[in-house]
């Protein structure tokens, strides 16, 4: 099937182009990072953990959102998501390649990577994190090729993928929660340290995955001859619009604990975060932006006459979108870090080269969807093809 | 004290011993063809410094500026070959000094008396009973011994900086680049570090090994004392037992072995 990635007009071969001059410039600052050390990026004693793991922990999230088009459709026989079930799938593939190419980004010593399962050491989350990343990222390849091919020929898919594609929706919150489970099991750090993050991981993912599903298919729609359909998205909304509610909702319940019991360990970091603290306060518009950003988009979602225009619709999915991606992408790591054990506020930002290649990893992931969607509507343009060719016979 | 002194004693005398025994096993051992064969443990002679459980106490009392801690830290870094990397987001330390209110956290407030309030710490790796680095290393490049001593594989880090994140103390350090061109005189008898990996303090080990007090231990004047936590006779026990002593955030339970005389 690959091949018909191979087939594109001008403006596919330009995208396709402009990633790879992305995965270049992000490759080539990379060689410089290898040689130099992390000392390149932003990242201190203090701050130890920056962009590359807080993209890495957004798009767990949005690699476990493609579930939510596989589950209705597998375990509720929600027929309408059959149509784009392979989108969501081939989505969390690109996702968790990005995820896993962050976190070897963010290794001080990537050649030394599978000292993971050469050592292996099941106490420690990360090697879970590592398992089922893995398992996520084959899963999803084995099933989404194996049924899309089946779909190319007219016949079902082997009976043997069935056991997988349940597998599979049990894996995706499970690649979400151990990721949480990376952050909050950990003493000394008040912002993480609590059994709510987990859900809130889980429900911002069923948010950002889901909206950029929807952005998704309005794209394809408008660029090919393949319809996702209108049913397909607008059902997508409602469950967008019931996860963004419940990711602010989790929010509120943690800042009504932390501020409630005033406990300083646990309120210093969201101070940090919302008013700054002692002073420092480089991530305040950053986080009452993303705030604003998912408030106005529960609203617009809310409505049920601006969530069934389009246009309204794709406007909500891209401002939730950017309001959870400054959530998790950029508060919730360093946030988590400032101040630090010993209540020392160093603050961190992003530095070109880290973010170039930030750039070159995102692009790589936009890379892999990009083929994978063109063999994916590829197909599902041949099918209709001889559908209609058969009406018309 | 005596007791640990008459032991210390003891420990020298031997390693004297075995130092002086060496050129004599080494003519043995070069002899050859007599029926004598080379004896590689010879090392066996040097009595090492063992413990059940290793533990620390810093008698603050002793302390009364930063001067007091410099000579201190330098023996430290000077010994394990600790960068001085002059960007302050890079930093390297093992051993450093901070204000009361940083490293009790819990027990800051404000009515505090200024000898405290001004007074530096030491602060270094707890050694914890219940390390939460060693729980989320994973390639187990940092583990515990059975005698608490926490240490760090510089060969089999990965460099992913977890321990970092769940170390409530803030004891280790990354090598953000490349430590040796800052350092400023490389002792060839412990290992320099190559970029990428993560380090903290190692309570020794290696000096306690050959017979050797930890080096903040030798540069303290008598106010920083290790010993067995498990050993009811110890030094460090009667120490604990004769003064009133605090740990840093106790209430996480990882179980700090170093106490502080206040």
């Amino acid at each position: 099937m690959l091949e018909l990635a191979l087939k594109g007009d001008k403006k596919y071969w330009g995208l396709v182009i402009a990633l790879l001059t992305f995965i270049g410039i992000g490759f080539v600052v990379y060689l410089k990072q290898l040689d130099f050390g992390l000392g390149i990026t932003g990242m201190s004693r203090d701050v130890s953990w920056g962009f590359y793991i807080a993209q890495f922990t957004f798009l767990v999230g949005v690699a476990a959102g493609g579930v939510m088009v596989v589950l209705p459709k597998y375990l509720h026989d929600y027929k309408a998501f059959g149509r784009i079930t392979i989108l969501g799938e081939f989505l969390a593939i690109a996702a968790v390649t990005m995820c896993l190419l962050f976190i070897i980004a963010d290794l001080g010593q990537p050649m030394r990577a599978f000292n993971v399962i050469l050592y292996p050491t099941p106490g420690s989350v990360l090697f879970w994190d590592m398992i089922v990343l893995n398992g996520y990222l084959l899963l999803n390849v084995v099933i989404g090729w194996n049924v899309l091919e089946a779909e190319r020929n007219n016949i079902h898919y082997a009976k043997w993928v069935k056991p997988l594609i349940i597998t599979s929706i049990i894996w995706a919150p499970a690649i979400h929660t151990v990721t949480a489970f990376l952050y909050c099991g950990l003493p000394g750090r008040g912002f993480w340290l609590t059994a709510i993050l987990a859900p809130r991981f889980l429900a911002s993912a069923f948010a950002a995955g889901p909206a950029l599903l929807i952005l998704l298919c309005l794209i394809i729609r408008k660029f090919t001859k393949f319809d996702p359909g209108k049913e397909q998205i607008q059902s997508l909304a409602k469950i967008v619009t019931y996860a963004i509610i419940i990711n602010v909702f989790f929010l509120l319940c943690e800042v009504f604990v932390v501020f409630y019991s005033r406990i300083p360990s646990h309120m210093s970091h969201l101070q940090y975060l919302f008013a700054g603290l002692h002073g420092h306060g480089a991530l305040v518009p950053w986080m009452w932006t993303s705030m604003a950003l998912m408030a106005t988009s529960i609203v617009l979602l809310v409505i049920p006459t601006a969530r069934k225009n389009e246009c309204i619709l794709a406007f909500a999915c891209v401002i939730l979108f950017i309001g959870t991606w400054i959530d998790k992408g950029m508060g919730m790591i360093s946030g988590g870090f400032v101040p630090n054990p010993l209540h020392h506020v160093t603050e961190y930002m992003p530095t070109l080269p880290e973010i170039l290649i930030t750039l070159g990893v995102y692009a790589t992931g936009l890379l892999v969807l990009t083929i994978l969607f063109k063999v994916a509507v590829g197909v599902k343009e041949e099918v209709s093809g001889v559908k209609d060719s058969c009406e018309s016979c | 004290m005596g007791n640990s002194r008459r032991s210390f004693l003891k420990v020298a005398g031997i390693t004297a011993l075995g130092i002086g025994t060496k050129p004599v096993l080494d003519v043995f051992a070069s002899s050859g063809g007599h029926g004598v064969e080379p004896k590689p443990e010879v090392s066996k002679n040097v009595e090492v410094f063992t413990a059940k459980r290793w533990g620390m106490v810093i008698d603050t009392r002793k302390f009364h500026s930063a001067e007091d801690l410099d000579p201190i830290i330098e023996a430290c870094h000077k010994i394990h070959n600790v960068p001085e990397i002059p960007e302050p987001r890079h930093k390297i330390m093992w051993i450093w000094e901070d204000e009361y209110k940083h490293v009790f956290t819990h027990r800051e407030h404000e009515l505090i008396n200024d000898r405290i309030k001004h007074l530096p710490f030491l602060v270094l790796c707890n050694h914890c009973e219940k390390p939460a680095c060693v729980r989320a290393c994973p390639t187990k490049a940092t583990f515990k011994r059975d005698d608490g001593i926490v240490l760090m594989d510089f060969h089999r880090c990965i460099g992913c900086r977890f321990c970092m994140a769940a170390c409530p103390y803030g004891s280790r350090s990354f090598n953000f680049r490349d430590p040796r061109p800052f350092i400023k005189e490389e002792n060839k008898e412990f290992p320099t570090r190559m970029k990428g990996v993560v380090e903290k303090c190692n309570f020794c080990a290696e000096r306690l090994a050959v017979g050797k007090l930890p080096a903040c231990v030798e540069a303290s004047n008598g106010a920083i004392v290790v010993g067995d936590l498990d050993d009811p006779e110890s030094e460090i026990r009667d120490l604990l037992s004769s003064n009133y002593t605090i740990r840093r955030k106790p209430d996480l339970g990882a179980g700090p072995s170093v106490f502080y005389i206040v």
